[in-house]
């Protein structure tokens, strides 16, 4: 239907071009044999001028709509049930396999999370009980030594004591053997100088008298 | 006949079929839609067979063109089209690799046929309508009534709607096709001037400079128009099929 009435406008059309303008292909002696062929043969039967612009030649619209059909047609089968489905199935695939090899490393960055948070975990847990560790060891040390110095500052206490004891039961001692001295170094003095003897008691009173 | 920018445009038949009167004939046009068609199935087909989970430069080259066409699609119908992603896709790679083969030297371009275009566009058009109307019924002709009009402006707006909605094929059509044309016949107009050019003597050799420089300039501009015409072809059609998938929703 479209076909028939093109034509008819293309009759038209191809006198008014062959009435303006002089055809640049009957301006060439001897035009491609192949082209006379063409355009001569018409469904109609009309003798198609030399003019005709080749795309608007109606005699050719059946010939290129059918072609333009059979081939588009195949072609459009052969890629909408072959070539459509393999290249979306490619990317299809490759997007899975990104989406599963992303979501494999998130995993997997989750689990290295995992472990160094374990491992920050375990080492303040070492750190703190190696802390603990050291403080009683510390404190032991401590402790031990604190004994020992209490140990040893008791005893030189004591041997302080003691010596402190023993000077002063020497003192006692010696304060008390003075007077005895004295009143023999006295009686001996006197010996000597008086050349007599005294008896005892009176120069043993002198001597508390010088005394006191 | 070489210089003729026309030339490469021109219809041959291959094997001439004719069906009860209609012209069915194997044309240069029908064997470069098949070489498309081959062309873009066995790049897809072969650089995917390895399945790698890492890909070969090959392998992302398919990949590449299957995830950019998929987010097109997806941000503009959103994921409710994706059901039409085979059909956007092979439209991408139909029209993609046939702009390409284009660029190569006597290769015919398939894109560079108005008849060509328009059927795929009204492909898209119908795959609209008829998603449309099968999915929404009468609530698809909630398409012609933007949101948040006002009701007497409704009757200025909706005639706009709908005449912006049957231009669509028109428009999508002429402007893959136009682009296709106009930049191989400008390519071939400038590269016959190096030609006539450097057949005048010295002088001419020198002067031919200016537009091979020109020529070169103008094929990497193509091959960025091949690639961008098929992208604009892709995007129209995800819009218009957002339409198909939420009327109403503009």
């Amino acid at each position: 239907m479209f076909v028939s009435s093109a034509n008819a406008a293309s009759t038209t059309e191809t006198v008014a071009q062959t009435d303006t303008h002089g055809t640049p292909e009957a301006a060439v002696p001897g035009a491609t044999p192949d082209a006379h062929a063409a355009e001569t043969h018409t469904e109609t039967g009309v003798p198609h001028q030399q003019g005709v612009f080749p795309p608007f030649d109606s005699s050719h619209f059946a010939s290129q709509i059918l072609w333009l059909a059979v081939t588009f047609a195949a072609f459009y089968l052969f890629l909408s049930r072959v070539v459509l489905p393999r290249i979306g199935g490619i990317i299809e695939t490759r997007r899975d396999r990104i989406a599963t090899d992303l979501d494999q490393a998130a995993r997997m960055k989750q689990d290295s999370d995992d472990a160094f948070a374990a491992y920050e975990q375990e080492l303040a847990d070492a750190k703190k009980k190696a802390g603990g560790i050291a403080q009683t060891a510390r404190d032991e040390a401590k402790a031990k030594a604190d004994a020992e110095q209490a140990d040893i500052s008791a005893a030189l206490e004591k041997k302080l004591s003691d010596a402190e004891a023993s000077i002063a039961a020497i003192k006692d001692k010696a304060m008390k053997e003075v007077g005895t001295i004295a009143e023999d170094t006295a009686s001996e003095i006197v010996k000597k100088i008086l050349g007599g003897s005294i008896d005892k008691a009176s120069i043993s009173a002198a001597v508390k008298a010088v005394r006191g | 006949m070489s210089n003729d920018p026309i030339h490469q445009f021109h219809i041959t038949k291959w094997i001439p079929i004719d069906l009860g009167g209609i012209d069915l004939s194997f044309t240069n046009s029908s064997a470069f839609m098949v070489a498309t068609v081959g062309v873009a199935s066995a790049f897809l087909y072969l650089t995917s067979s390895n399945r790698g989970l890492i890909p070969t430069r090959l392998q992302s080259i398919s990949e590449m063109a299957y995830e950019f066409v998929a987010s097109t699609l997806r941000e503009s119908a959103g994921n409710a089209g994706m059901k039409f992603f085979p059909f956007v896709f092979s439209l991408f790679m139909f029209v993609l690799v046939a702009n390409m083969l284009g660029m190569f030297p006597y290769f015919f371009t398939v894109t560079s046929q108005i008849i060509v275009t328009f059927a795929l566009a009204l492909l898209v058009i119908g795959t609209v309508l008829a998603y449309g109307f099968a999915k929404h019924g009468f609530k698809f002709l909630g398409v012609f009534i933007p949101s948040g009009v006002p009701a007497p402006l409704l009757l200025l707006v909706v005639p706009i709607e709908i005449i912006s909605f049957l231009s669509r094929p028109i428009s999508l059509s002429v402007r893959l096709f136009a682009n296709m044309l106009a930049g191989h016949i400008t390519l071939k107009v400038f590269a016959g001037f190096v030609a006539s050019l450097s057949a005048l003597g010295a002088l001419g050799i020198g002067g031919a400079v200016l537009p091979l420089a020109m020529t070169v300039a103008l094929t990497g501009l193509e091959f960025l128009v091949a690639f961008l015409q098929a992208y604009v072809f892709t995007v129209l059609t995800c819009m218009y099929l957002n339409d198909a998938v939420h009327p109403g929703g503009h």
